[in-house]
């Protein structure tokens, strides 16, 4: 086998695996403490990628979209949840489904009518745009390995914050009894609110990562976040350690499955077989992954606790 | 006595919409014009599907948020066979039935295991495998999809080719559909689904084996869905995997919502109310599905229990 190959597929996995974490993070957050379904969680980070496509055309540099597009879409996620999602927490599941899918249709036709209907490229600052020697004979693009870093950080900053600090407690006492808490005194709706926007950021800031590779689009989150919360349900809802888990699995699985699996099936199945095959069960194998989780835990990896 | 009147309203107002339906095609006829025509057919395709979801979803409190699979399931059902060039209809309804009825079958005796918000990602899983397989078929044509060159025929008897037959199909199987799903709701069979939505654990310790009755109430509901798909794939004469997309998954569950979840009629309605708002928007602006979109959000925030529930209501005051 080659093994340059399969190292740079791992730190492709990897990274698909860290974007979506940085997805998941806030998805489950939201999830966990609130109980609040949020499908449109995609379309933050679509217009994550929207405003920094902008606003790196304004100021000329990605590093300065960034840095800027970030708060503007954590105050684009704080205001929705003043304005909606906030009324929506008492409802049932089935009705978070069903008006943030409605909040996915006005978005993308919001961003239709604002960027027009083509997508929209990102480039690159001249440093970020080469590639690296990682190890002896092992190139790897530099914009990737950045996007490892960052989402490395931002996966142990975030970590420490929920697990070290005040904030974080009150975020892992809510996730386990809601009620309890804000017996206790505790402004919840604030707590909550600044809970969505920073999970507004955390997405808006996976769809700035990505677009350089692939352009900013309209319906870029409603693939993507699917997969997210594939993640989250086999990390266990609630969780960031689980979120942090099963993101880097699924992105490697996935990663590895589209590169290997056609050669592994032709070891055991005829070449045509596993030409057709390989395909097929590669699309299918974070799925597969979640219904046989699903099936022995049905709960997740790392269940919520105390409800 | 006013029950009964209220009742006897009730079936009046379908019995109505029953009549007006079967004359439409006169008018059709009379006017020559096939717009309307199509728009039932597609209204009254998307009614027997979303009556199939309410049957678990509003009935048994089964959301289900991957119940496009068996539209999908069934329209690949008559296009696969129209691929080898067997057109015959009763085997290819056949097919569509017992498929989406194993499909039901394997893929419910896992996602029942689990509840509330599991329940609706696994159910969407299970629709994504079954999407993504048939995307890599490129046989079938992959993500390009399937044209159906010749509808479904009934041995000599009929075939659906003509619009007009295929019209009284579908409305003669949405009657059908309906009343067998009235007689299931009904049925102890039904009644005890409708207890363990309300209360599974005093089902349980009554006796009942809800989680057997609830896999049979999935399977029915995926059978009946599967049997829309078909419908679907005829009429469209062409079928791709967006079928199956999650988004049609969300669609369906809005119209039942939008209808009034748990009642006989609510889905007929929901997907009459979706399949006019859809036509009606779209003429006016292309970015329609903003105005979609916020209907959406107004429907859960303000109308509760769907354009059922406010029916019932105009009708108590």
């Amino acid at each position: 086998m080659d093994w340059v190959l399969i190292t740079t597929q791992l730190l492709n996995g990897l990274q698909l695996g860290l974007l979506l974490f940085l997805l998941a993070s806030g998805l489950t957050l939201v999830f966990g403490i609130m109980d609040f379904v949020n499908l449109a969680h995609g379309a933050l980070y679509m217009i994550g990628a929207y405003f920094c496509a902008t606003l790196t055309e304004l100021t000329g540099s990605f590093l300065w979209g960034v840095l800027i597009a970030v708060p503007v879409t954590a105050a684009a996620g704080a205001l929705l949840e003043i304005s909606i999602i906030r009324r929506l927490y008492s409802e049932d599941h089935l009705d978070h489904v069903l008006a943030t899918f409605g909040l996915i249709l006005c978005f993308d036709t919001a961003v239709h009518f604002i960027w027009g209907p083509e997508g929209k490229a990102i480039p690159l600052p001249a440093f970020l745009d080469g590639r690296v020697t990682i190890l002896p004979g092992i190139e790897f693009p530099t914009f990737r390995l950045s996007i490892i870093l960052t989402g490395l950080i931002l996966a142990f900053v975030l970590y420490f914050i929920i697990t070290h600090t005040k904030t974080g407690m009150l975020i892992r006492a809510g996730a386990s009894n809601r009620q309890m808490v804000s017996a206790h005194g505790i402004d919840i709706k604030s707590l909550f609110t600044v809970v969505f926007a920073v999970g507004a950021a955390m997405a808006g800031f996976a769809g700035m990562m990505i677009s350089p590779i692939t352009e900013a689009s309209i319906g870029m989150g409603n693939e993507i976040i699917i997969i997210a919360f594939v993640v989250i349900i086999i990390g266990g809802i609630g969780s960031i350690k689980g979120a942090f888990l099963a993101a880097v699995l699924v992105g490697l699985i996935d990663t590895m499955g589209r590169s290997f699996l056609d050669t592994l099936l032709k070891l055991i199945l005829s070449a045509e077989n596993a030409e057709t095959a390989a395909p097929a069960l590669s699309a299918m194998a974070i799925y597969i992954l979640m219904a046989a989780i699903l099936a022995v835990k049905p709960q997740g990896l790392f269940p919520p606790k105390g409800r | 006595m006013r029950d009964q009147i209220k009742k006897g309203c009730y079936n009046y107002a379908l019995i109505i919409s029953a009549g007006l339906l079967a004359l439409l095609p006169l008018y059709v006829h009379v006017s020559g014009d096939d717009f309307y025509l199509d728009l039932a057919n597609r209204l009254m395709i998307l009614a027997i599907a979303a009556t199939s979801l309410n049957l678990i979803l509003g009935h048994g409190g089964m959301i289900s948020f991957g119940h496009a699979a068996y539209l999908g399931i069934g329209a690949y059902s008559v296009g696969i066979p129209a691929y080898y060039e067997i057109y015959d209809g009763l085997f290819q309804l056949l097919v569509a039935i017992t498929v989406s009825g194993l499909f039901a079958l394997l893929t419910g005796a896992v996602c029942l295991r689990t509840r509330g918000v599991y329940f609706i990602m696994i159910t969407m899983a299970f629709t994504q495998m079954a999407f993504f397989g048939i995307v890599s078929i490129e046989e079938y044509g992959g993500d390009d999809g399937l044209v159906i060159d010749t509808r479904s025929t009934f041995g000599n008897f009929f075939n659906l080719e003509d619009t007009v037959t295929l019209y009284y199909f579908v409305l003669a199987s949405l009657l059908i559909s309906l009343y067998i799903v009235k007689r299931i709701m009904t049925s102890p069979f039904g009644m005890v689904i409708a207890g363990s939505k309300s209360n599974e654990r005093r089902m349980q310790s009554i006796g009942y084996n809800t989680y057997r009755y609830k896999l049979v109430c999935y399977v029915l509901s995926g059978c009946l869905c599967g049997y829309a798909g078909a419908l679907l794939g005829n009429f469209t004469n062409f079928i791709s995997p967006e079928m199956m997309d999650w988004t049609a998954s969300g669609e369906l569950i809005f119209m039942v919502l939008l209808g009034g979840t748990g009642t006989l009629l609510g889905p007929l309605w929901g997907a009459a109310t979706f399949v006019l708002l859809e036509e009606w928007l779209s003429r006016i602006t292309t970015y329609w599905h903003f105005f979609f979109g916020a209907l959406l959000i107004i429907v859960v925030l303000f109308a509760r229990g769907g354009i059922d529930g406010l029916l019932k209501r105009l009708r108590l005051t």
